[in-house]
């Protein structure tokens, strides 16, 4: 996609008589997998639906837009967070990673998603790309080393299919194969 | 090699019977597979639902003006200003509807409910409609209600309609009363589960592409693309040509998308309205305002004798339901069912509460009438002091004990011993209390599931392409299942092709017909669909290859030859083949195509039941101190009849068992009669297992032959998995601490607050 420099939704003009005036759009400038964009954007608008609305990145999942599930999972400059409490202009000059950013330009998966695949880590798969890049942002803070601290370093993912046990051991797979390097 | 009796060819299983990858695996993690919500539009328009304030009443007023003040709103319906739609509540039922009169959105000023949706807000984007719509002020009048069942017990009554595809209980075995009077040993209690809501990951939602000429494409959460279609069709007047439905994916539903959630209606509504696009999100709150699984008062009453054969069995069940709908699941069908006793009696009763219509979640009425059954079974072992497995082996029955009817198969048996083996249970120590590591005492319990296996009529279409690939369609759906995965698996043998050259087709409501997906008879129904056009295909196949010119199997019989590896072979020397393209160019075509539908037999129905039947072992640990429960080790002895792929389906296993670990540990939509509300309507205050609450599980797979539940041997996994789980885990719990916990979930109160009785 091109670089974009324009109002992403319809502006809508103030009216006068109307006491309902919305807030100004804010520019702000992202560097989202790997792609700079310029966007204005509203102050009320989280960096979630940012993605999924206004990007089409409809990777990124809503599983409760109060930071209880972790559907939302994206990297923030390399660190895992939830997009649903993120409001976009707070990331003013952010990297964001989203799970359509995983995979090499050539398609070549990311291993974390061919391990999920292999290990059958998911279901319905809506938890899934969170889990992913949570189990991403996990191995590159390098705290978890058993599958008993994986879990615990993994309970901000919700699985409502209950594929924890897989996705443990994809995530002891890619650890061990790192760590094999 | 297998021969299915009702095919007569045989099948060459490359893929059928091995673990195979999910074909739907690269879209979903790579965030490439669309579900409901992910479908957009150009000028698509964003609607957010204003839920009900109270739980009984009247809404006298409702004041839109702020927010259609809001630069960006586009509109908000209410009662008073929705267009009009059918007006019989007829209309409104659905595949699965219970007997009633359904809910109708925006319908009247009625409250019937709390949560029910007053007012859709549609505006230009999601933030706009938000915020509009709390700006809309409701006014009600409100009349007393009553959510608590345990007050109306006093009005329960037989439900006067039997829900269709729901067996109701037993009639009625010997004199239950006055054999429990005269047995030895007895037990008697009361059990209590928490309602439950199914809160799949993803919320519900619907996407409505406005086509314009008044026709739509609807892309919705459910699980039957052709359910929301007829429902859509009925209620707002409008032709199957007019309205496509389109599903490929379902973000988790466990039932919560068998019926139409009132997202659909509204957006469905607004579009045709507003003659544009129209997307209607629900929020995690509003997942608490529709279906659940219903919370009962069972009692269940044993006796025995001394020599631990059973003499009695009592059930009795009285469930809350809505006061519009009769809802009905099979809850102590399975008490009279599974062992052998004379005297057996199990009944079911309604109360009407104002809540919305419970409905199924995943083995609806299984783990809750088992719980109830598996926790009296397991302390009848104590009174008897017989251990808990040999108890179920001395009441064992080989036929359906409700009506008399043989079975197609039951591995229970091998079951239990394979299960008890894998656990390590001849190492148990009988005696509550009697294992402890550090502050934590350690307890192991066992429990018995069972399921219906079913099959549904359901079609399916067969294409194949002179570029040797295959195309397998069928309005059914995949909610996380695996179908994507095992119809590509059914259809690549049957035609000896690779997997990459088959693609499988759902979630559609252009595609042949299926019954929503669900009760666990999605494979063996969708899948024999697959088998049945497939092998039609090779029938035509067979006959071009034959007839061609010089054909190196011209003398042969369809059951003569082996399709594999893109051939037609002969069996006895596979040298001499036809191609696939060749047979193709011979007939001259460049597709064969087929659909064909697959059908239960009436005749096996009318003298067989048909189960699917697991032992479950679990360890628990529990921190006296803390009262703090954990299950550290689970063993699940699965007999299904044939796994078509044992890596997708033992997470359909996993899955089920940890629904069965938070029914039992976590679980509970808690209810402030009061207000006539669930209180905990999110995903902080309604606890749902996370990775660090599950621990090891172990699933087996128990051989198990059936020729007659499905022609292609198939069971169903889909509910197995958490039936028997949650009792399991009350026993072992009551091992660990000599407690007895009637009550689920069980929290940190209750293992503190309850009595030791052992
Ligand atoms: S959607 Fe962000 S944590 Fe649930
Ligand atoms: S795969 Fe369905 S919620 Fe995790």
């Amino acid at each position: 996609m091109a670089d974009l420099d324009l109002p992403l939704r319809q502006g809508f003009a103030p009216d006068a008589g109307i006491s309902q005036a919305l807030p100004d759009d804010i520019p702000i400038t992202l560097t989202i997998n790997g792609e700079r964009r310029e966007l204005h954007v509203r102050p009320w608008t989280t960096l979630l639906d940012l993605l999924r609305e206004d990007l089409s990145l409809y990777g990124t999942k809503k599983g409760c837009d109060h930071g209880q599930c972790g559907s939302c999972t994206v990297l923030i400059d390399g660190q895992r967070m939830n997009s649903c409490l993120a409001l976009a202009v707070t990331k003013d000059g952010c990297e964001v990673t989203t799970i359509e950013g995983l995979a090499a330009p050539d398609g070549t998966l990311h291993p974390m998603q061919e391990a999920f695949i292999e290990h059958d880590a998911f279901q319905c798969g809506y938890c899934t790309p969170g889990q992913i890049c949570s189990a991403v942002g996990l191995l590159k803070e390098g705290h978890a080393r058993t599958p008993e601290e994986i879990r615990e370093m993994m309970s901000g993912n919700i699985c409502r299919c209950g594929a924890y046990t897989n996705i443990v051991d994809a995530i002891e797979d890619v650890m061990a194969k790192e760590g094999a390097k | 090699m297998d021969q299915s009796p009702m095919f007569e060819t045989p099948l060459f299983e490359t893929h059928v019977g091995s673990p195979r990858n999910r074909v739907d695996g690269r879209l979903k993690v790579t965030g490439a597979a669309p579900y409901a919500a992910e479908f957009t539009a150009p000028d698509l328009a964003y609607g957010y639902v204003v839920s009900g304030a109270i739980a009984k009443g009247k809404i006298t007023n409702i004041d839109t003006s702020a927010a259609m003040a809001v630069p960006g709103v586009v509109q908000v319906f209410t009662h008073q200003n929705r267009p009009r739609t059918a007006w019989r509540s007829g209309a409104y039922q659905d595949e699965v509807a219970p007997p009633g009169k359904p809910f109708r959105p925006l319908y009247d000023e009625h409250i019937v409910y709390s949560g029910q949706p007053v007012a859709l807000v549609v505006a230009e984007d999601f933030e706009i409609a938000r915020y509009a719509a709390s700006l809309v002020r409701v006014t009600y009048e409100a009349e007393k209600h009553q959510t608590d069942v345990a007050k109306v017990l006093g009005e329960a009554y037989v439900p006067p309609k039997k829900r269709s595809g729901i067996t109701p209980p037993p009639k009625p075995k010997g004199d239950s009363e006055a054999a429990f009077g005269a047995s030895p040993v007895k037990v008697e209690s009361e059990y209590r589960i928490a309602v439950e809501h199914h809160n799949p990951m993803e919320m519900h939602a619907t996407t409505v592409v406005w086509e314009g000429g008044g026709r739509i494409t609807v892309h919705d959460k459910i699980q039957g693309a052709q359910n929301s279609q007829s429902y859509i069709t009925h209620v707002f007047g409008l032709s199957n040509d007019d309205v496509r439905v389109i599903s490929p994916f379902v973000g988790g539903a466990f039932g919560s998308g068998l019926r139409p959630q009132y997202q659909l209606f509204l957006a469905v509504m607004a579009a045709l309205e507003l003659k544009r696009s129209v997307r209607v999100t629900l929020t995690r709150d509003q997942m608490f305002t529709m279906g659940y699984r219903p919370d009962g008062v069972q009692n269940v009453a044993l006796g025995a004798n001394p020599d631990a054969r059973l003499q009695s069995i009592r059930h009795d069940l009285i469930a809350g339901t809505s006061t519009f709908e009769d809802y009905q699941e099979a809850t102590v069908n399975w008490s009279v069912m599974l062992y052998r006793c004379d005297n057996a009696t199990a009944t079911q009763k309604l109360v009407k509460i104002d809540t919305y219509t419970p409905a199924d979640m995943r083995a609806p009425g299984a783990p809750t009438g088992l719980f109830a059954m598996e926790s009296a079974m397991d302390e009848l072992s104590y009174k008897l002091g017989i251990d808990p497995v040999q108890l179920r082996l001395r009441n064992y029955s080989e036929v359906d004990e409700a009506n008399g009817k043989k079975l197609t198969s039951k591995e229970l048996r091998a079951a239990y011993q394979i299960g008890a083996e894998r656990f390590g249970w001849a190492r148990r120590n009988p005696v509550p209390r009697s294992m402890k590591e550090g502050r934590e005492l350690i307890g192991w319990g066992m429990a018995t599931g069972a399921w219906e296996a079913q099959m549904a009529r359901t079609a399916a279409r067969a294409v194949l392409t002179a570029d040797g690939r295959l195309e397998v369609a069928s309005a059914t759906a995949d909610i996380g299942t695996g179908t994507y995965t095992i119809l590509t698996q059914i259809g690549a043998d049957a035609l000896g092709l690779p997997m990459e050259k088959v693609t499988a087709r759902i979630g559609d409501s252009s595609l042949p017909k299926s019954p929503v997906e669900g009760g666990s008879w999605t494979a063996a129904s969708a899948g024999t669909a697959v088998r049945l056009a497939c092998d039609t295909v090779r029938q035509q196949l067979f006959k071009y290859a034959r007839g061609m010119d010089n054909s190196p199997i011209a003398n042969a019989d369809l059951a003569q030859v082996a399709f594999q590896g893109e051939r037609i072979a002969l069996i006895s020397d596979p040298s001499r083949f036809v191609t696939i393209a060749d047979a193709m160019r011979a007939g001259g075509v460049d597709r064969i195509e087929a659909e064909e539908t697959a059908v239960p037999d009436k005749l096996v129905q009318a003298r067989y039941s048909s189960y699917t039947h697991s032992a479950v072992f679990v360890e628990v640990r529990v921190d006296e101190e803390l009262g703090q429960v954990r299950v550290t080790r689970l063993v699940d002895a699965v007999a299904a009849g044939k796994i078509i792929n044992p890596k997708t389906a033992r997470s359909q296993i996993l899955g089920g068992v940890v629904f069965g670990i938070s029914m039992a540990l976590h679980e509970e939509s808690m209810p402030d009669h009061n207000l006539g509300r669930f209180m905990n309507h999110n995903l902080a205050e309604y606890h749902v297992p996370v990775n660090a609450d599950i621990h090891d599980i172990d699933v087996i797979f128990v051989e198990e032959q059936d020729e007659l539940a499905s022609p292609i041997g198939v069971k169903g996994l889909g509910e197995i998995g958490i039936v028997g789980t949650a009792a399991a885990i009350a026993n072992a719990v009551f091992h660990a601490t000599g407690k007895r916990i009637r009550e689920l979930p069980i929290t940190i109160d209750k293992v503190i607050g309850t009595k030791e009785t052992a």
